[in-house]
């Protein structure tokens, strides 16, 4: 950071916050859109006050209509603005997951570059605050399937910042996921200039020689703790934070793996189908000969997201991390 | 619904019924029942006209023209599908007068949003006859309308279009320009989900869009009246807070003067409007179905009888604006015209492996 920029010491949802109102007023163009977002600031505030500052005219609550919205927002990005759409969770989003699949993802393709899609869709994410059914999802797989969408998500505020304002400024469709437990849960000095993180390249958290633990969102908070505790160990941890999942950095992850031969993926999503595959599958053909010991997946399970009395059976512990990477090192 | 000021008929002035005319009859197809809700229209089935045309002769003319083009354009089509040289088609005929009627009353820049049937439309709009074929080559360069032309390539699915339009009159709007967005759906896609959303969200923030659903009587094979228990497609909108109208769709000049006032409504910053044309596909759902197996033959001979180009030609001929030497030049030209359409599209290389995967993200570096 240089001497004499602004900071200030912000968790995640500020960061956001923060994020949106440098876009609204550094570009006419950019919007937003959703349920509850004006008057009540988003179910997570995490538009508290923007309406107030931008007006009616930049900043609009909706009805509750997920595939009015994201095609609503389609249609403005196409004719020139820059919307960001607030679904309020991830399990409410898939009423607009036809608009997204069929059309965002689509209209480069289908008018071969004349018209695009510039636009974001924000959901928060992830498990861990014993919401009701459908408060908890993390189906982000389904997002990266979709060829056409870039997907981000970030685990602390800095990146929140960087990737929420490249998001908007990206001339393609991002879907954007905010990992509801991490809103309050993390906290940092971030600079309050405009700046955009590159959305694509890996983060390397923190560096180590024994082995690559990979994972992003909501579950950074467990691998970070299991990193420390292996350390303690007396294990050399690299951590990775995706922060991308689509496009993903492949180059990055082989890069890592290649040094430390151990790899853990570290997701909450079920483990069938989920991106840790994706993960797993990429490291052992591009670095299958650097690998000392098969690549491990710690992750929920194939079932239905447990209401709050069963949540902490489903959400992977720093324990099953830390037994996953002593697999590793037993080779 | 009014039309316009006297005097604009310029050259259709013999045609003029002393007294406004009966409603023309209203198929009883569309409602399975004898009811028949009132429908907007100016010229009958037989060439008559019920009141003061808003359009000069020449108008008249240019429009039975595209028609015609129109039509050149759909059965040759049909014809490439069947000789494989397109793929699946789906056919417009009997829906011309809908389609040109509506794309002659909109501007230069207004957007439009339509479906895999609205060829025409979209060709009246601005999107070259040689682009629609080169698509329906299946080809995605087809897609990349020419720049300056607001009309999106067809959308697929049923329905989930409609919303777009909202959208992108709403951005227009907030950019304070006075474009609209006309988007053009089947009945069908009344029963779509995203019809009611895309209808509440123009209503309530008063997109300047217009709805215009051509009523061709069939979801594939599933009857109008079965698919809702409204009376009329129109009749929706009043639930939404939107003006709605019922106009005969086979009337090009009908349909041309309740989309022009539905837009002037849109543009001036009234608001959303819904308008059906009723009207009839003459051929298949698609080069893919068989309409024998749930319609009789005999609904389309009724059909033929209220055929949009004939109910024109019989119109200019009694008003001394058609003769056969004229038709005999128009389908040349039209012909002309899709037959260097279709060499030009048939000429274009197949894309490369590479071409394949580059329109998944903008071009590196790109900045929106």
């Amino acid at each position: 950071m240089r001497p004499g920029e602004l900071v200030a010491e912000v968790n995640l949802a500020q960061a956001l916050n923060g994020a949106l109102d440098t876009a609204l007023r550094s570009d006419d163009r950019v919007l937003l859109l959703g349920e509850d977002i004006g008057r009540t600031g988003g179910v997570f505030r995490v538009t508290d006050g923007l309406l107030e500052r931008h007006g009616e005219k930049r900043v609009f609550d909706t009805p509750v209509a997920e595939s009015g919205i994201v095609g609503a927002v389609f249609g403005m990005a196409i004719a020139g603005m820059r919307p960001v759409a607030e679904l309020q969770f991830m399990g409410f989003s898939y009423p607009g997951y036809d608009q997204v699949i069929s059309h965002v993802s689509r209209i480069r393709n289908r008018s071969n570059h004349r018209f695009t899609a510039p636009l974001v869709i924000r959901m928060p994410y992830g498990g861990g605050i014993g919401a009701a059914e459908h408060h908890s999802e993390s189906t982000e797989a389904i997002y990266t399937h979709i060829p056409g969408l870039k997907v981000v998500v970030p685990s602390t505020p800095r990146d929140a910042r960087g990737l929420l304002l490249a998001a908007i400024e990206d001339p393609d469709p991002v879907i954007f996921l905010e990992p509801i437990r991490l809103y309050r849960a993390v906290k940092e000095e971030i600079p309050e200039i405009y700046y955009t993180t590159e959305i694509g390249p890996i983060r390397i958290e923190r560096t180590g020689d024994d082995l690559t633990i990979i994972s992003w969102g909501s579950m950074m908070k467990e691998t970070r703790e299991a990193a420390r505790r292996l350390e303690d160990l007396g294990v050399s941890v690299e951590v990775i934070d995706l922060r991308t999942l689509s496009p993903l950095d492949r180059d990055g992850i082989a890069a890592s793996v290649e040094k430390t031969g151990r790899a853990v993926v570290v997701h909450e999503a079920p483990l069938t189908g989920g991106f840790g595959g994706e993960i797993a599958a990429s490291i052992q053909e591009m670095c299958l000969f650097s690998l000392v010991a098969p690549v491990q997946r710690v992750t929920g399970y194939d079932t239905v997201f447990p209401l709050k009395r069963s949540e902490a059976h489903y959400l992977p512990s720093v324990d099953r991390i830390v037994t996953a990477a002593n697999k590793t090192l037993e080779e | 619904m009014s039309t316009r000021k006297p005097g604009l008929g310029r050259g259709l002035e013999a045609l003029i019924p002393t007294a406004p005319q009966e409603t023309t009859d209203n198929p009883s197809h569309q409602t399975g029942d004898d009811a028949t809700p009132d429908m907007y229209g100016l010229v009958n089935p037989d060439g008559s006209v019920r009141d003061r045309l808003p359009i000069t002769l020449d108008e008249m003319k240019g429009l039975y023209a595209d028609m015609v083009e129109a039509r050149t354009y759909d059965a040759k089509s049909m014809a490439m599908q069947r000789q494989g040289r397109l793929a699946t088609y789906a056919p417009f005929q009997g829906q011309e007068a809908a389609q040109i009627g509506a794309a002659a009353a909109l501007r230069e820049g207004d957007w439009v949003a339509g479906t895999y049937r609205d060829a025409a439309l979209n060709w009246r709009a601005g999107y070259p006859w040689r682009l629609l074929i080169l698509g329906r080559t299946g080809d995605e360069r087809g897609g990349e309308v020419p720049e300056g032309v607001n009309v999106l390539p067809p959308s697929i699915t049923v329905g989930g279009h409609m919303i777009h339009a909202v959208g992108l009159a709403w951005a227009e709007k907030l950019q304070g320009s006075d474009r609209i967005a006309l988007t053009s759906f089947g009945d069908g896609a009344t029963s779509e989900g995203d019809f009611h959303e895309a209808m509440n969200f123009a209503a309530v923030y008063e997109t300047p869009t217009v709805f215009l659903c051509q009523n061709n009587g069939y979801a594939i094979s599933y009857p109008v009246f079965e698919q809702t228990r409204s009376a009329t497609i129109a009749g929706k909108a009043d639930a939404y807070g939107m003006p709605g109208i019922r106009v005969d769709g086979n009337d090009v000049v009908g349909v041309l003067v309740a989309v022009r006032e539905a837009i002037e409504r849109a543009r001036r910053g009234d608001g959303p409007s819904l308008i059906e044309a009723v009207t009839y596909r003459l051929g298949p759902h698609t080069t893919s179905d068989d309409p024998t197996r749930y319609r009789d033959e005999s609904e389309a001979e009724v059909w033929l009888e209220r055929d949009p180009l004939e109910r024109i030609r019989r119109l200019l001929e009694k008003a001394g604006g058609w003769d056969q030497e004229w038709q005999d030049a128009l389908e040349k030209g039209a012909s002309d015209v899709i037959e260097s359409a279709v060499e030009w599209a048939e000429a274009v290389p197949k894309p490369t492996f590479e071409e394949m995967l580059s329109r998944m993200s903008a071009p590196r570096g790109a900045r929106g």
